[in-house]
């Protein structure tokens, strides 16, 4: 599959059922869910999880989320120990459960004090100046910044008018989101010395590009692997060849961007 | 590739080239591309002819409404098959659908030697689906499939909107429902799919479609 990295689903200390059904709706351009970090919780991920994922024979990122600065610090302690996990993402941003009272900086700081693996702060776009919170977790400790996470959205039946999600908002991502995610990747990369990884509606190897150039060091792939599971590898063939003559850079810059995408791309589960 | 599609009264019946796809078992489900969409549509198989792989397909949204717009010679990604099938290993077998929920059946009753059948339907032109599956009882709202159910109705396999499974599940317990719920990526990964089964979500797309003993 030709994977540089495999993102997990976000991991929270205790097991977490989720959000009632329905959970994800497709709108005109991108999709909304609101899954609710259904997951085992950490005991259960490290016991049964990550021993399967690590056969991948790819670098893990684990995606850790909760609901206070003591959850973070609490799932990264445990996955301090383990040695197949290669990167710490922080969730700092999900727009579907009730969010931690901290500021992100703040669970930065408390994952920081938890663990020495690496730390990318994955941010949310719904906020005026992404940039300064890029600022804030970068000097909390954060080794590198994941832009970006789902936006809020609403989606509504056409006959009742009532919300298709049984949550009413959930996460918006695809397409849509890939203008809003390149001007907060630009925005950050700008703001902080710290790698990004790019996500939000990347589905071709001319969106990857958009990212690298717009200042992110890797790019992640999301809703596009419901549509296409095999996305990576056509995405890593696109690059190869038939969209770099296209792009009006410098061959320095070119061969700037090549080395990062086939060195760095990361791919996200989620 | 479309090899060809055919009107099923409200319904589109289309016929796709097989190509290195497995047919399946009956009652699991392919992922189709829905052109110009953003994610694909799930649709459990409704026949098998010889090189092709066919799906009755109800077009109540843009992606489905798209899959019927597809024309002779027009190619679309197709995965599967996925999920769980029915469990074929009965001897008095009964197949019940209402609605669109009659679309894994024709293949499912290949599989099992054209067992008697009970289907449903919302209006007389709905109910010209059931040329589908020649031999089988039908009603039409505001009878319901449950009318026809005897006491003693063997090995029931049911597929319809959820009422029909609710009601037939009250009355059979130990039939096996085919679900149906909105996916995103099919293949277990999303979490998108789950549905309440004994108090737990549970992703329809590995722990079904078809599901069992759920009582």
């Amino acid at each position: 599959m030709q994977l540089d990295a495999f993102v997990t689903k976000t991991v929270t200390p205790q097991a977490r059922e989720g959000n009632p059904p329905p959970r994800v709706v497709e709108t005109e351009s991108g999709m909304l869910n609101s899954i609710g970090l259904q997951n085992p919780g950490i005991d259960a991920f490290a016991r049964e999880s990550l021993p399967r994922i690590s056969e991948l024979g790819v670098p893990i990122w684990v995606s850790v989320g909760g609901f206070s600065a003591h959850d973070y610090a609490d799932v990264c302690e445990r996955l301090d120990g383990e040695a197949s996990v290669e990167v710490i993402e922080l969730n700092l941003s999900c727009p579907n459960v009730e969010g931690a009272p901290e500021t992100a900086a703040e669970l930065v700081a408390a994952a920081r004090a938890a663990t020495t693996k690496p730390l990318y702060a994955k941010l949310s776009p719904a906020t005026w100046d992404v940039a300064e919170s890029a600022r804030a977790v970068a000097a909390a400790g954060a080794d590198g910044l994941s832009l970006v996470n789902t936006i809020r959205g609403l989606a509504l039946d056409a006959t009742a008018r009532r919300p298709q999600l049984a949550r009413g908002a959930g996460g918006y991502s695809g397409p849509a989101l890939r203008p809003i995610a390149l001007a907060c990747v630009h925005a950050c990369a700008r703001a902080v010395a710290l790698p990004i990884v790019g996500m939000g509606g990347v589905t071709s190897g001319d969106d990857v590009l958009d990212f690298l150039a717009a200042g992110a060091s890797a790019v992640a792939l999301g809703t596009i692997l419901f549509a296409d599971p095999f996305a990576a590898s056509r995405i890593r063939a696109e690059l190869g060849d038939a969209v770099l003559p296209a792009l009006a850079l410098s061959e320095h810059e070119i061969h700037g961007l090549v080395g990062h995408s086939a060195s760095r791309r990361v791919v996200s589960a989620e | 590739m479309v090899s060809a599609t055919e009107s099923v009264g409200p319904f589109t019946l289309l016929r796709l080239e097989r190509g290195e796809l497995e047919p399946g078992v009956p009652g699991q489900f392919f992922m189709l591309e829905a052109p110009g969409r953003v994610l694909p549509r799930p649709m459990s198989l409704c026949q098998a002819p010889h090189g092709e792989l066919a799906f009755l397909i109800d077009p109540i949204g843009p992606g489905t409404r798209a899959l019927c717009a597809l024309r002779i010679g027009e190619a679309i990604h197709v995965l599967g098959p996925l999920g769980n099938g029915f469990d074929l290993d009965l001897s008095r077998p009964l197949l019940v659908a209402g609605g669109i929920g009659i679309a894994p059946m024709p293949y499912l009753a290949a599989a099992l030697g054209d067992p008697p059948a009970i289907l449903g339907f919302r209006t007389e032109h709905h109910a010209e689906a059931a040329g589908l599956l020649p031999g089988a009882e039908i009603v039409v709202e505001p009878r319901l499939v449950t009318e026809l159910l005897q006491d003693d109705p063997g090995d029931v396999l049911a597929c319809g909107p959820e009422p029909m499974l609710e009601a037939v599940r009250r009355r059979v317990p130990r039939a096996q429902l085919a679900w149906e719920a909105r996916m995103a990526c099919g293949y277990g990964a999303c979490y998108g799919c789950v549905v309440e089964i004994d108090g737990r979500y549970r992703r329809l797309c590995v722990d079904g479609p078809v599901v069992r003993d759920a009582a």
